[in-house]
């Protein structure tokens, strides 16, 4: 094992030629994931969270695509690789797992059937062993009675048991790198809980970095070591957990974290908020893209800020042409504890 | 009929709503039946709002419109500002609608997406009678200011709008009526965080502006702590733990509670590891055969013999506080009667 990095992606562009127009669903991100460690990716919907992750298993292709920058996975690049080598990689060293794990499985076969297909599309194995493997896998995700679960359809199991067989499935060919996508968003707050647990664990036990892509502070705070806030197809913040929540750099994180309810405080009077819409990714608004809801934009936000360390610690990047020092100020006066109402 | 402040505007007594299973080929017979909503009673006060708390199939969503007599209830009793709703003919009913409406989820599917905003905003008020045809335009026009919607988008069709701006759409109908109470089904959680603070800080604007009372279902439990006075706690139909708001996110009686408050990942990094964390194992079991007695034994970390064969009462705990449970819990979260309970594992 090296210390290189294990993903690292530059400036990725993803953009979409549209009836209405060039939607720009990533336009310039770019992020690294160690080995081991476990990334969280947070954003709203429309932020191109899930566009740029797709994009490094080439799985946005489309004839109306265009993708620029980026995508080194253990030195070889991701962007260009085609056909078998591709496929070499995909479900082997890097898979990935999705919000609704019953659209993810099909449901004419059983749920064994589709274990052992993605364990032989990728070693030389005999349908038998293929079979203990998936009844092994399956009782390493915590579902019990695998060899009797191992043959029945993907309806006959709950919705947390279905994400935990695409666990299973993601598992099989022991991945270096695995992409989750919102895993939990479609369950309840228990068996959230169980899952992120259980993702954690085994995170551990293979050894392998993860990507948690999710909209909700809550679970990044759970299981991440790093966080990427992305707004409107870009990297906005970048930094470790500390860094991020308690030493907020730019001010969408500060309206992000001002507008979350939280179980464990008293009630506030008010909830901090940030105005406006998110941007059409068709007409984004030049240089900065966060500057139209921003009480705090001034002349320079016309151009755009470079995700580069400013007023954090190393390692803690932002997208904000604010002075440090006045970003301090900023945020303490703020309603709130980052509220980003204008003072 | 203007009531004051804290008196009970909704009473809700013994409320049953079974779904029947049924068989057959040429002649159905019932089967069983899904326990949605199993003998559940509680009140809820003028201008205040209660939240209504529970996983998916807990029969929440059932129990906000069985109340509504959206469904019709198979037994028990809703009293609404003093007058019982259950069994009324569909035109009694009717001049009651106005004074209760509701907030849907699906900004998307609850707005009729061929027609647009003015009449989906200004019908109910026209049929109802509370404006005329000529004064239709500028109540449409006040109610979307109010709401925060640009009044200039009156013409416009609910696909033009962002889901967000739906969802005010959704409140401005609900609005248009004047009603007392709101029962608002998970209103904010199909929109993105920044979005949801702007609808909830609206909707509690509203409930000063027009003296509204609400009940919220939701399963966000965060959300629910920042906007409820009171909160209900639903397990597989049943009410396991009501009372005031501060009281039950502090001092959970009912295991259930515990383990769900303690199954929110709190967006603060120090305070989450600090968290001491109950994970439930297994699923909820279903609604159409749900475990005897107390519903929860079976994932209960403190069940003991009596949990499977008694069902426990909903019983006063102080400071109208309820619970129903046979081993309550101390503010330690742990069983208050430690001798016959096992320690958890």
């Amino acid at each position: 094992m090296s210390d290189a990095p294990l993903l690292q992606m530059e400036d990725l562009r993803v953009h979409f030629d549209t009836d209405e127009g060039i939607v720009k669903a990533v336009d310039g991100v770019s992020l690294v994931v160690n080995r081991g460690e476990m990334l969280g990716i947070v954003g709203e919907s429309g932020s191109g969270k899930s566009v740029a992750n797709m994009t490094i298993l080439g799985l946005t292709r489309a004839s109306n695509a265009s993708i620029s920058g980026r995508i080194s996975f253990e030195g070889k690049e991701l962007t260009t690789m085609e056909g078998e080598e591709l496929r070499a990689i995909r479900g082997n060293e890097i898979s990935m797992i999705f919000q609704d794990p019953l659209s993810s499985l099909h449901p004419f076969y059983k749920v064994g059937r589709q274990l052992v297909e993605a364990v032989r599309v990728h070693q030389d194995v005999s349908k038998e062993a293929a079979l203990a493997r998936s009844i092994e896998l399956l009782g390493l995700v915590g579902i019990p009675d695998p060899e009797r679960r191992v043959g029945e359809y993907p309806h006959e199991f709950s919705g947390g048991m279905r994400q935990r067989v695409m666990i299973a499935m993601a598992l099989t060919n022991d991945p270096k790198l695995l992409i989750a996508d919102e895993p939990t968003t479609a369950l309840d707050v228990t068996t959230q809980a169980q899952i992120l647990k259980l993702i954690e664990r085994l995170r551990q036990e293979f050894g392998m970095a993860v990507i948690m892509i999710t909209h909700d502070l809550g679970v990044v705070a759970e299981v991440a070591d790093r966080v990427m806030v992305m707004y409107a197809g870009r990297g906005v913040e970048s930094g470790t957990l500390e860094q991020v929540f308690y030493d907020p750099q730019h001010p969408y994180t500060w309206g992000l974290l001002g507008s979350l309810t939280r179980i464990d405080r008293p009630r506030t009077a008010r909830l901090a908020q940030i105005a406006g819409q998110p941007p059409s990714l068709i007409s984004l608004p030049e240089g900065c893209h966060f500057r139209n809801r921003c009480p705090h934009s001034f002349a320079k936000c016309t151009s755009t800020p470079p995700l580069e360390q400013r007023g954090g610690e190393p390692g803690h990047t932002d997208r904000c042409w604010l002075d440090p020092e006045r970003k301090q100020a900023l945020r303490v006066v703020s309603t709130g504890e980052f509220g980003l109402e204008a003072a | 009929m203007t009531g004051r402040a804290g008196e009970p505007i909704l009473e809700v007594d013994h409320l049953v709503k079974h779904f029947p299973i049924k068989a057959g080929i040429l002649f159905d017979h019932q089967i069983g039946a899904v326990q949605a909503v199993d003998d559940v009673s509680f009140t809820v006060n003028r201008g205040e709002t209660l939240g209504l708390v529970g996983e998916s199939g807990c029969g929440k969503s059932t129990l906000a419109r069985t109340i509504l007599q959206l469904i019709e209830p198979t037994s028990g009793s809703v009293r609404f500002e003093g007058n019982e709703i259950t069994g009324l003919k569909s035109g009694k009913l009717r001049s009651l609608r106005p004074r209760m409406q509701m907030i849907f989820q699906d900004p998307y599917a609850s707005l009729n997406p061929r027609k647009r905003v003015a009449q989906i905003v200004g019908d109910p008020m026209r049929l109802h009678g509370i404006v005329s045809r000529d004064g239709t335009h500028d109540a449409v026009r006040e109610l979307l200011e109010r709401v925060g919607l640009n009044p200039e988008h009156y013409n416009r069709f609910p696909h033009e709008f962002s889901g967000g701006q739906r969802q005010r759409i959704g409140i401005a109908r609900a609005l248009s009526l004047n009603p007392k109470l709101i029962i608002a089904d998970e209103p904010v959680s199909a929109l993105d965080v920044s979005i949801q603070a702007q609808i909830i800080n609206l909707l509690e604007d509203l409930q000063g502006e027009f003296g509204l009372t609400y009940v919220f279902v939701a399963h966000d439990l965060g959300v629910v702590r920042h906007v409820a006075d009171r909160i209900a706690v639903m397990y597989l139909g049943k009410i396991v733990e009501i009372g005031p708001a501060d009281e039950v996110y502090a001092n959970p009686i009912h295991p259930y509670t515990l383990s769900l408050l303690s199954a929110v990942p709190i967006p603060d990094p120090r305070a989450n590891a600090a968290r001491k964390q109950i994970v439930l194992e297994g699923d909820v079991p279903s609604p159409a055969n749900p475990p005897p007695a107390c519903r929860f034994h079976t994932r209960c970390p403190f069940a003991t013999e009596i949990c499977s064969t008694e069902e426990p009462p909903l019983i006063d705990h102080g400071k109208d506080h309820f619970a129903a449970c046979h081993h309550p819990l101390d503010r330690e979260g742990r069983p208050r009667d430690k001798g016959r309970a096992p320690a958890p594992a």
